[in-house]
């Protein structure tokens, strides 16, 4: 049986991603978490701010979860996106992905991430001292 | 119709939701992204952004019902 958590939350709990994703079939876990960034530019953030659609990002969550489990036969997969102010170190999102050997599950946690970012509508502003900037919002 | 602005959007428009009644016969994705561009030309300026009509993202030419929920998306930023 496969096992998938699919969540948007206030705080990301890294301390349990082990438990989540571990699987008797699987021989490899790999897991990505995405933090906050002191510097943007050589610039200062205070913090970043994330919002989003919650109802359509799990639907896209899912989708990607989904895409990955098919396409790297994963065991589990694991997508959590924090929400609200985060100061610097600490985390916002993780992704994750367990499978029988390490390659499949290290190509999954890249894609997993990489087409979050395309795609889930969540967005982020970054909160210098002076400004407040919403992340490619423009050209 | 009722729609919802996340991010940079709901800032240009002031409001999380808008009720816009001025969109008639039959209105499409392009119809309401050309209204919105005319109304606030802030809308210009991004980069690009996107509609979702009932949590999907709707190509131009997807027709808007009434009942539809239909939300503006601007360029995306998790991670």
């Amino acid at each position: 049986m496969k096992k998938t958590k699919i969540e948007i939350v206030n705080t990301i709990d890294t301390s349990n991603i082990f438990a989540q994703l571990s699987h008797a079939h699987s021989g490899g876990i790999c897991v990505f978490i995405g933090t906050v960034r002191e510097f943007t530019a050589n610039e200062e953030v205070i913090a970043l701010e994330f919002e989003t659609y919650k109802v359509m990002a799990l639907k896209e969550m899912e989708k990607i979860a989904d895409e990955a489990v098919k396409k790297w036969n994963l065991n589990s997969v694991v997508i959590a996106h924090a929400v609200g102010a985060k100061k610097v170190e600490e985390p916002v999102v993780i992704v994750g992905a367990s499978s029988a050997h390490r390659p499949e599950c290290f190509e999954a946690c890249r894609y997993l991430i990489d087409t979050l970012k395309e795609r889930v509508p969540i967005w982020k502003k970054e909160m210098f001292k002076n400004k407040e900037v919403w992340v490619s919002a423009h050209p | 119709m009722n729609v919802l602005f996340f991010g940079i959007t709901r800032e240009i428009v002031g409001t999380s939701e808008l009720l816009i009644s001025d969109l008639v016969n039959k209105p499409t994705v392009n119809d309401l992204k050309e209204y919105l561009m005319t109304r606030y030309s802030e809308f210009s300026k991004l980069t690009s952004f996107a509609v979702a009509v009932n949590n999907e993202y709707a190509k131009d030419n997807v027709p808007l019902g009434q009942n539809d929920e239909i939300a503006i998306i601007p360029p995306v930023s998790g991670g």
